[in-house]
Order: structure tokens, then C-alpha cells, then sequence
């Protein structure tokens, strides 16, 4: 029987390229590379540079038998044999834990990758322990998975990954969909378990502050190109921190510093009145009954100021910006319109007709497609102000100055879905610009806006809400971005165990 | 016997140990032996086209919900439809059909009798168990039986994403109202982006499953899908059921068979 994470993997690539199917230009070329057996190994590289496409490779899921197609060239060797995925060896860890889940207790998930590769049944229930005993998994075997949280979640992957006894471990963005404290949570883990495993590990992080330590090299890909530099991580950072900085990566020590406007403040446009909220209703035999998230809370939300809700996931937050926004009805109490806001229509805003609603209130999702409409950049920003009645010289002015401040305009008929996430986050933010009468709404509702967004989209985001906040308009924002809570915040609103708590940031850090 | 074999079971190579609710005989049994149960029944009753036939056994089956660990919501929730589908048929068949009042009922009664035991299977039965059952004893290929299985966990999901975009929706000024045109036009609208985030969840589940090995080779079970002497009897009962049923309408002299 083998050892437990037995030494780790040599991983080589000479002149490797791979370009996907459909697509004119390669993700990646003429790389060459050479990763030592237990090396830790930070992938960097702008977004769109293939560093994805690179971990997805070395975990044989680009081969002949593999999910994803496309041309590949040159040569890529995990110990010496092209990657492949039926011989244990790698384990992946992807972002969302949500899609990486395989089954409906913890157990029987973690037991999915050795049962695929016939491990033989009395040799899995020991590797199902010891691996859920790896990342500290606070539950038995039997625990529903639908019942985890994210951090949990993405410990449970990582146990699942764990228990096929991986000489190579890749991590793609492990911690991009958590909040912080299960971010904190896996981080953690991953802390530890470098400390005991022999694994050679390849970790992809936008983030680089969180995981700089736990790598002893750095590895910068260009986009469509190779490796453009390679190191330990203070000798890379210290020759080419400025221009990774300057294509967007988080590099520690070059987080964007914006100037936003500053806040002027005004008058309340919006308050929730004694709002209770409950779970939805979820399909199934066995769902959970609806539970309180919200319990009575009074809120306010008023023009000039940034309202930051914040809190761990799950608490409400989402679900209270919705409410804010009068998109969902609360099981009790209300929100209504104030200030100028009542002259428009005095019922609760969950009542206000959608196009009036749309008139008064953006609100930006956070998954971008769910709001696109129409079939091209263009139309999906045409949409409101046809609606709202605009003439067409007024709104092709108006369509035009919103791609151009969101640099939108060399993609004006591309279809919405095949835009890049920082393209789609831009133009999700330009619809909910677009609809306003005086060019933007009076109150903006943004579900983490600026999630996993690279340094150039965060800091063209902040100006922007900045200048929105500076001419006056309600910017309300769910997060638990620490950046945005630092520059662009003046009220902070704590959201857990259905209260809510508010603070504002300047006086407390002073 | 059964006190033997789950002592079998609790020596440590079931890796799910609280999976079995044993004080309800139907959950507790293998969910292959419910199926083919089921599917014995559907066949068995397709050339008895009298009401008593099915009668008999729809009462039979009728007499075993109690036991079969279904809670009431679910029971309730289900009731409604079920009777609806046998009323509309009866209906149907009394209005249109040939043979009268009688010949509906028939029908009602057989329609019924085949589909109450299947939904019994399905709602008896958890979907990992009922998965590695198929698998292990009804040699289901793994493949389709474990994408169907992990697809499940993605229903909770959908919903969600379903809300979500109902209410992007409305954030971007689009509502139905009362017109009809637009309350279709903007459904399917919303179907179609349910489309597409569906495809791009299921798509990051494949090359998920794909990372961990799905599909590379002949897999092993972490759970041992058992046939214990109970699901036998279940068959035996079924057939002796059928049989019974059908001996007793011809004693009464009311089997109508089918072309006859």
C-alpha cells in the first residue's frame, strides 16, 4: 500500500501551448518550465493569461480522453508521462465549491475520488477518515452536504482531493468564493497541510498578500505567451511588482490607492421600516423549513454616502440589499421612498411599477449575466433609455459616454455572455447606470461589486462610485472586500444573526 | 435474519451508517428490489382491464403507505395531484370511451394501482442508496446513474438561480403585468438564461468530477448495496400479490382481459 502523499510529482513543460476550441489565438505558448518534486509554486499572470488553462492541463482534464477541447503543443510531463486524470496522482481544487460538491453526504463525497479509481472498498473508509481528519472536518460522515457552508464546503473538496493521495495538488483561486472567514478558514488548512505533505503544490491566487508564505517560487505567465518571470516570491515582486501591479494582479505592497470624490452627504432616500425576512421556500422532500433572516430591522439609506452591508455569508446580506433595492417583498414590515423619492411614488418600493422602479433604483447582481437582456453590448445599454423614452440621438450619446467610461466601446456587438468576468462586471454596472433620468438612478444597490475583479476594474469601480456618490446618488453595496470598506465606505452596516449593527468606519478608526 | 445482516452492515464497510430508517419496513429495503416490485406490478396489470383486478392490488399497496415512512406534508402534497390524475382519466373514459361507466373506473383503478407503487419507490428510497442499487444489483452503467445522482444536488441550485433572475428581471424594468403576449415572452426570456447559467454550473460539476478520476476505469463501491432476505420476500409478495389478485376477479367472474 502506498504511503500517505508519498514524495511529490516532477512537473515539465517545454514549448507548451494550448489554445481552446474556437478560438483564434492561443491561451497560452512556448512555455517552458520545470517544477521540482515538493516545490510550491504561485501561478501568476493578468486575468485571460491561461493560468486556469495550465492547472486544468497538469490534471489531465485538456487530454485526448479529457472534458475540454482544444489544440495543444509542445510537451507537458507530470513524472516523466503526459498528465492524466484515471491515475490518482493530481489532485484540483477549483473556486466554487458550490459545483465541486459530487454528493449528498460528506462521506460518500469524499469516497468519490478513490471509488473512481478502484481503490478497493476496505482500503476507502480509512482514506476517507484520515482525510476528512487533514482538514479538520468538525462533522461525521453521514453530515448533509446541502448544509455546509462555503468554507466547509471547500474543506470537504479539499478532503475529497486529499483522499485520492495526490503527489500534485493544484488549487485554482480556492478561497475566490468565500467570505473571509472561510477564507480564513481554508487558508488555514492549507497552512497546515503544506507543513505535513510531500505533495508539489501549484497554487493560482489573485490574491497574492493571502498566500505569499505558503509558496517558495513564483511563476508570471503573459497572456498568450510564456513565462515571463520565475523566482522566489520578494525577488519577482521586487523586479516586476510594479508592472504585474500595472496589469492587474494583486501584488502585496501595490494595492491600489484610489482618490475617490469625497462623500458629500444628504438627505434619506430610502428606510426600511421593521423588515423581517425569511428563507424562500426550497424544493425537495427533506428541505429545511424557511428560517428568519432578518429580524425587524430599521435601516436608512441616504444620498452622498456609501452604505456598506457587511457580515459572513448567509447572514442577510444579499438578501436585505434586495429588499433595499424593492425588488423583493419583506415577510413583514416595508421599505419606503423618502426625500424626493415620495414625489415619485409613495407606496413601498416593492410595489413601485418595474420601470419606474428600474427609473430610481440600479441594482448590479453578483453574477453579471443574470441581468443581460439583449443580445449585444450596445442594446443591453440602449435598453432603458428606449424604454424610459429617450429620443435616439440622446441615447446613442448616452450609450456611447457610458462605454467609453467603462471602456466598453470596442466591444459594442459582442454578445453579453461571452464578455471576460471584469467585462461583464463593467457592463452589469453600465446597465444599472444606464436607466436613470439625469444619466443614473438616485439609489445604486451593488451586490459585491467588485468581487474577483482584477486591480484595473477595482480601481476604475471605485472612481466611479466615488463620482455617483459625489453628485449625490445613494450607493449601497453588500461586500467583504476590505479595500472598499477602507476607500469607499461611510456607513458600515453589520449584518449577522438577523440584526443589524451601524457603524460609521471613519470615527471607529480614528 | 435482518438483526444478523445489520450486524454485518455496522462492521464498518457501509461508509453511511445513518442512512437507514429502520423502523419503517419500506425505507429500510433495498431501493432495486422496490423498483423491480414496481415494475412487476406496472406489467402484471397492463392485460386486466376490469376494475377488481386492479382494485385488489391498488388496496394492498394502499394498506402498506402507512408503513411506508413517507411523512404526511409529502403524502398530502402528493394526494392531491394523484386523485386528480385518476378522476381525469375516469372522466375522460366515461365521456369518450366504449365500455361505459365501469370500463372508466377500470381504468382510473389499473392507472392508479400502477403508479402509486413506483412513486412508493422513489419516495421510500434515498437517492445515493437508490443509485448505488441500480449500480450494484441491476448493473445500471455507472456513468448515467451517478450523473443523474450528482445532478440532483444541483436542483437546490437552480431554484435559487431561478429567484435571482426573476429578479434581475425586474431590476432592469421588465414586468409582465397583465398582458398575456409579455407574461409568455418573458418566461421563456428567463427559461433561456436559466439555460445558460444551468449549462455553465453542470459544465464546472463535469470537469469536477472529471478532476477526480469519473469515468477513467472500472470504479469500486465505497458502499456495499445489500439484498437481504426481506427483499426477496417483497418479490415473492409482489408476484403471489398479482397472482392472487388475478385468481380471485376470475372466481368473481369480472376479469375483463385485454383484447378479449
Amino acid at each position: 500500500m502506498a504511503v500517505p502523499n508519498a514524495r511529490g510529482a516532477r512537473v515539465e513543460l517545454s514549448g507548451w501551448g494550448w489554445k481552446h476550441a474556437g478560438r483564434a489565438t492561443h491561451a497560452l505558448r512556448g512555455v517552458d518550465l520545470v517544477i521540482e518534486p515538493g516545490e510550491r509554486v504561485l501561478l501568476l499572470g493578468a486575468s485571460g493569461a491561461g493560468k486556469s488553462t495550465l492547472l486544468h492541463s497538469l490534471a489531465g482534464l485538456t487530454g485526448a480522453s479529457g472534458a475540454i477541447s482544444g489544440d495543444e503543443e509542445g510537451v507537458l510531463r507530470v513524472d516523466g508521462r503526459p498528465a492524466s486524470r484515471g491515475r490518482g496522482g493530481v489532485g484540483l481544487v477549483s473556486q466554487d465549491p458550490e459545483t465541486q460538491v459530487v454528493m449528498a453526504r460528506a462521506g460518500d463525497d469524499v469516497a468519490f475520488g478513490p471509488e473512481n479509481l478502484g481503490v478497493p472498498r476496505e482500503e476507502i473508509r480509512p482514506r476517507v477518515e484520515n482525510a476528512l481528519d487533514a482538514v479538520g472536518f468538525p462533522y461525521g460522515l453521514g453530515h448533509p452536504t446541502g448544509a455546509l457552508s462555503g468554507g466547509e464546503k471547500q474543506r470537504l473538496v479539499v478532503a475529497g482531493a486529499l483522499a485520492m493521495r495526490p503527489r500534485l495538488l493544484l488549487l485554482d483561486e480556492p478561497t475566490a468564493n468565500l467570505d473571509p472567514a472561510g477564507a480564513a478558514l481554508v487558508r488555514d488548512l492549507l497552512t497546515r497541510l503544506l507543513s505535513e505533505t510531500e505533495a508539489t503544490l501549484v497554487l493560482v491566487e489573485h490574491r497574492v498578500a493571502d498566500v505569499v508564505d505558503l509558496v517558495d517560487r513564483v511563476v508570471v505567465l503573459a497572456p498568450g505567451g510564456g513565462v515571463i518571470a520565475d523566482g522566489p516570491p520578494t525577488a519577482v515582486f521586487s523586479t516586476h511588482g510594479r508592472a504585474l501591479a500595472d496589469q492587474g494582479v494583486w501584488v502585496p505592497g501595490e494595492e491600489p490607492e484610489p482618490d475617490p470624490a469625497p462623500a458629500p452627504g444628504g438627505s434619506p432616500r430610502l428606510a426600511a421600516e421593521g423588515v423581517v425576512a425569511r428563507t424562500p421556500f426550497s424544493p425537495g422532500v427533506r428541505a429545511a423549513e424557511p428560517r428568519v433572516v432578518l429580524e425587524d430591522v430599521d435601516l436608512v439609506v441616504s444620498a452622498g454616502e456609501a452604505t456598506a452591508l457587511t457580515g459572513p455569508n448567509g447572514a442577510g446580506k444579499s438578501t436585505l440589499l434586495m429588499l433595499l433595492a424593492g425588488l423583493a417583498k419583506p415577510h413583514r414590515g416595508r421599505v419606503v421612498p423618502r426625500g424626493p423619492l415620495v414625489a415619485t411614488d409613495r407606496r413601498p418600493l416593492v410595489r413601485w411599477p418595474a420601470r419606474r422602479l428600474a427609473r430610481h433604483v440600479g441594482t448590479v447582481f453578483q453574477h453579471a449575466e443574470d441581468q443581460f437582456v439583449t443580445s449585444t453590448v450596445r442594446d443591453e445599454l440602449r435598453f432603458a433609455p428606449h424604454r424610459a423614452g429617450l429620443g435616439a440621438a440622446e441615447t446613442d450619446a448616452w450609450v456611447g459616454e457610458l462605454m467609453e467610461r467603462l471602456r466598453l466601446n470596442t466591444l459594442a456587438d459582442v454578445h453579453p455572455y461571452t464578455l471576460s468576468g471584469g467585462e461583464k462586471r463593467r457592463l452589469s454596472v453600465a446597465t444599472a447606470l444606464s436607466s436613470g433620468p439625469a444619466h443614473a438612478p438616485d439609489v445604486l444597490a451593488l451586490d459585491e461589486p467588485t468581487f474577483g475583479q482584477d486591480t484595473r476594474t477595482w480601481s476604475e469601480l471605485v472612481e466611479l462610485l466615488g463620482d455617483l456618490r459625489a453628485q449625490g446618488r445613494a450607493v449601497t453595496m453588500a461586500t467583504h472586500d476590505r479595500l472598499l470598506l477602507r476607500h469607499l465606505t461611510d456607513v458600515r452596516v453589520h449584518v449577522a444573526d438577523g440584526r443589524v449593527l451601524t457603524a460609521s468606519p471613519h470615527k471607529e478608526d480614528v | 435474519m435482518s438483526t444478523h445482516d445489520r450486524g454485518a452492515a455496522g462492521a464498518g464497510d457501509l461508509l453511511t451508517l445513518d442512512t437507514t430508517d429502520t423502523r419503517h419496513r419500506l425505507t429500510a429495503l433495498n431501493p432495486a428490489a422496490k423498483l423491480i416490485a414496481a415494475l412487476i406490478i406496472g406489467i402484471g396489470l397492463v392485460p386486466a382491464v376490469d376494475a377488481v383486478t386492479g382494485g385488489i392490488v391498488l388496496a394492498v399497496v394502499l394498506v402498506c403507505v402507512p408503513f411506508s415512512g413517507v411523512d404526511r406534508r409529502t403524502l398530502i402534497l402528493l394526494s392531491g395531484p394523484f386523485l386528480l390524475m385518476g378522476l381525469s382519466s375516469a372522466a375522460v373514459n366515461y365521456l369518450y370511451g366504449e365500455q361505459g361507466l365501469e370500463g372508466a373506473i377500470g381504468v382510473a383503478v389499473r392507472l392508479l394501482a400502477i403508479a402509486l407503487p413506483g412513486l412508493l419507490a422513489a419516495l421510500t428510497s434515498d437517492p445515493t442508496e437508490m443509485a448505488d442499487g441500480l449500480v450494484q444489483r441491476l448493473k445500471v452503467p455507472e456513468r448515467p446513474a451517478m450523473g443523474v445522482l450528482a445532478a440532483l444536488r444541483l436542483i437546490p441550485l437552480l431554484a435559487d438561480q431561478w429567484r435571482t433572475i426573476t429578479l434581475a428581471r425586474r431590476a432592469r424594468g421588465l414586468e409582465a403585468g397583465y398582458d398575456p403576449v409579455r407574461v409568455v415572452r418573458l418566461f421563456f426570456g428567463r427559461i433561456f438564461a436559466l439555460l445558460v447559467r444551468s449549462v455553465r454550473t453542470g459544465t464546472l460539476l463535469a470537469t469536477a468530477m472529471d478532476a477526480r478520476g469519473f469515468g477513467t476505469g472500472p470504479r469500486s463501491h465505497a458502499r456495499v448495496s445489500r439484498w437481504r432476505a426481506a427483499d426477496t420476500l417483497l418479490l415473492v409478495a409482489t408476484v403471489l400479490l398479482l397472482a392472487g389478485a388475478y385468481a380471485l376477479s376470475a372466481r368473481l367472474g369480472t376479469l375483463v382481459l385485454l383484447f378479449s
